[in-house]
Order: C-alpha cells, then structure tokens, then sequence
C-alpha cells in the first residue's frame, strides 16, 4: 500500500467508488445475460415441443 | 463483406461469440495493469500530492461517459437512416455503460475536487455540462423502458440522443470554448506545456485502453442480451397468435 499522506481517504474513496460502479454493472450484465440466455432456451424448446405434439 | 451484414442479428452474434472472450480478457488485462500501475507505482505530483491517483479511473471514466453518447448517436442515425434493429439494441445496451462512467467522472471528479479546488461541486461549464449530459443519460434509459413498442422506442430514443448530442459535445469541448471555471484543460494534449508528465501518461493509456474494450466487451454482452429478449417477445407473440 503506497503512502497517501492526509488524501488516503480521497484517494481511496474516489477508487472504492470506481470499483464499486464497476463491480456492479458487470455483475447485474452478467446475472441479465444469463438470465434472458436461459429463458430463450426455455421458450424454444417449449415451441418444438408444441410443434411436435402439433405434428 | 460489408459492415452492414453484421446488422443480420444471427451474424452479429457469431461474430460477438468470438470478440466478445478476447475484449472481456483484455478489459481485464489492461484495467487491471493500468490501475495497478497506476495507483501502487507512480509517484506524487508536486501540487496535488498523491490525489493525482484518481486521474487512472477519472479521466477514462469521463472519456467514455462522452464517447459512449457518440457511440449511441451513430447507432441510432443508423436506425433513423437504415432502420437495422441491432443498431437500435447496440444503443439501448451502451446506455447503462454510458451513464455508469458518468456517474464514475462524476464523483471522482467531486472528491477530487474538494482538497483540489476546496468544493466538491462548482457550477463550472464542463462539470455543468456534465451533470446535464447525466440526465440525458437517465432521461434515455427511462424512454427505452416507458414505451412498450421496441420500434417506437427506439426512434424516439433516438430522437432524444441527437438532442443530448449537444451537451456530450459540450462536456467534451467547454473546457476550449470557456476560459472561467475551476476544471483544467485536456490532460492528454499534443501542447506539451498541458500535457500530464510521462510517469503519469504512460498507465494513464493503459487504464484509457482497458476501460474501451471494458465497455467493448460489456456493449457487446449487453446487445446480445437484447437481441434475444427481442427473440423471446417475438417467438411470444407468436405462440400467442397460434393459440388464438
């Protein structure tokens, strides 16, 4: 850890921020994604389904 | 092959499924080095002490927050001119990105601004341009999620970033065009006297090319999402229109 003199707060908290913002909107990308990937897959394989029994 | 095929969703998403690992990876690589190098291996600036840290994330954050808008001005030109629907998605997924880097600038600006400046917050033309750039941001997102058809979306949001255009023009260049108020010039300029020394540039483009293919990789992820919930509402409707 470098020596931040009296701005260790400002620094920190200016890079705790940053990361936090970060952290966050590539985590909830990464939850949507997966989510809306997963659903896809769902819906699909209920209209082949469908399709088949229609068949 | 002309760029235009690549508004053909399923090419888009083959191309995406081989950009999209390699900008993620690089993001990763290079945020993570300039950051590092950044904030554990540069020295203090003579006036600003060790708070000059802050330019690693500050000024990609701010650099982004403008071009992310510029990025969805271009996609949404070409969903006005060409009407491709991957270009109207691109712009809708680049907006939660656009206006987190705002909010990044934003603060870290703030917090770098009290010992800097002795205020958190100045009615200075480029932080002023910046808040309203800002609402822009949330005054989009909020019109992508208010109006329920995706086509009708999508040309009034666009509508909305040519206007917002003029601010993210202004955040760039109010700096140029007013010589009053607290924010200094361009840290990364060709004018040798206002450029940032080389101990501090150097990471600075390191932390600059990581935070770009950071939000690559993260507009490219956010499209792809999109263009499959548009799949999942269409197969939807369908299903709906044969029950009926």
């Amino acid at each position: 850890m470098p020596d931040l003199g009296k701005y260790t707060d400002t620094v920190l908290g200016a890079y705790a921020v940053a990361l936090i913002l970060i952290a966050v909107l590539t985590v909830q990308s990464l939850l949507k994604a997966a989510k809306v990937k997963r659903t896809l897959s769902q819906t699909e394989k209920r209209r082949q389904k469908n399709g088949k029994q229609r068949g | 092959m002309s760029l235009w095929e690549y508004a053909n969703p399923r090419r888009f998403m083959r191309l995406t499924d081989v950009v999209l690992p390699w900008s993620a990876a690089g993001a990763a690589l290079l945020m993570a080095v300039g950051l590092i190098w950044g904030f554990f291996f540069t020295p203090d600036e003579v006036q600003q002490g060790s708070t000059v840290k802050i330019i690693f994330i500050h000024v990609p954050a701010a650099m982004l927050a403008i071009n992310a808008w510029f990025m969805m001005l271009v996609t949404s030109l070409v969903w006005l001119v060409r009407r491709h629907h991957v270009s109207a998605l691109a712009a809708k997924a680049a907006a939660p990105v656009g206006v987190t880097m705002t909010l990044i600038a934003l603060f870290t600006g703030a917090i770098w601004g009290e010992p800097m400046w002795g205020t958190y917050w100045a009615w200075d033309p480029r932080l002023t341009s910046f808040m309203i750039l800002f609402v822009f941001y949330l005054g989009y997102i909020a019109l992508w999620a208010a109006i329920e058809d995706a086509d009708t979306a999508a040309d009034l949001t666009s509508i909305l970033c040519i206007v917002g255009s003029v601010f993210a023009f202004l955040s760039r260049y109010a700096v140029m065009f007013w010589n009053q108020g607290l924010h200094q010039g361009e840290s990364l300029s060709l004018d040798k006297k206002q450029h940032v020394a080389d101990v501090f540039s150097t990471p600075l483009y390191v932390s600059i090319a990581g935070f770009i293919l950071f939000f690559i990789a993260l507009v490219l992820l956010r499209t792809r999402t999109e263009i499959r919930a548009r799949r999942i509402s269409a197969l939807i409707a369908r299903e709906r229109q044969e029950a009926a």
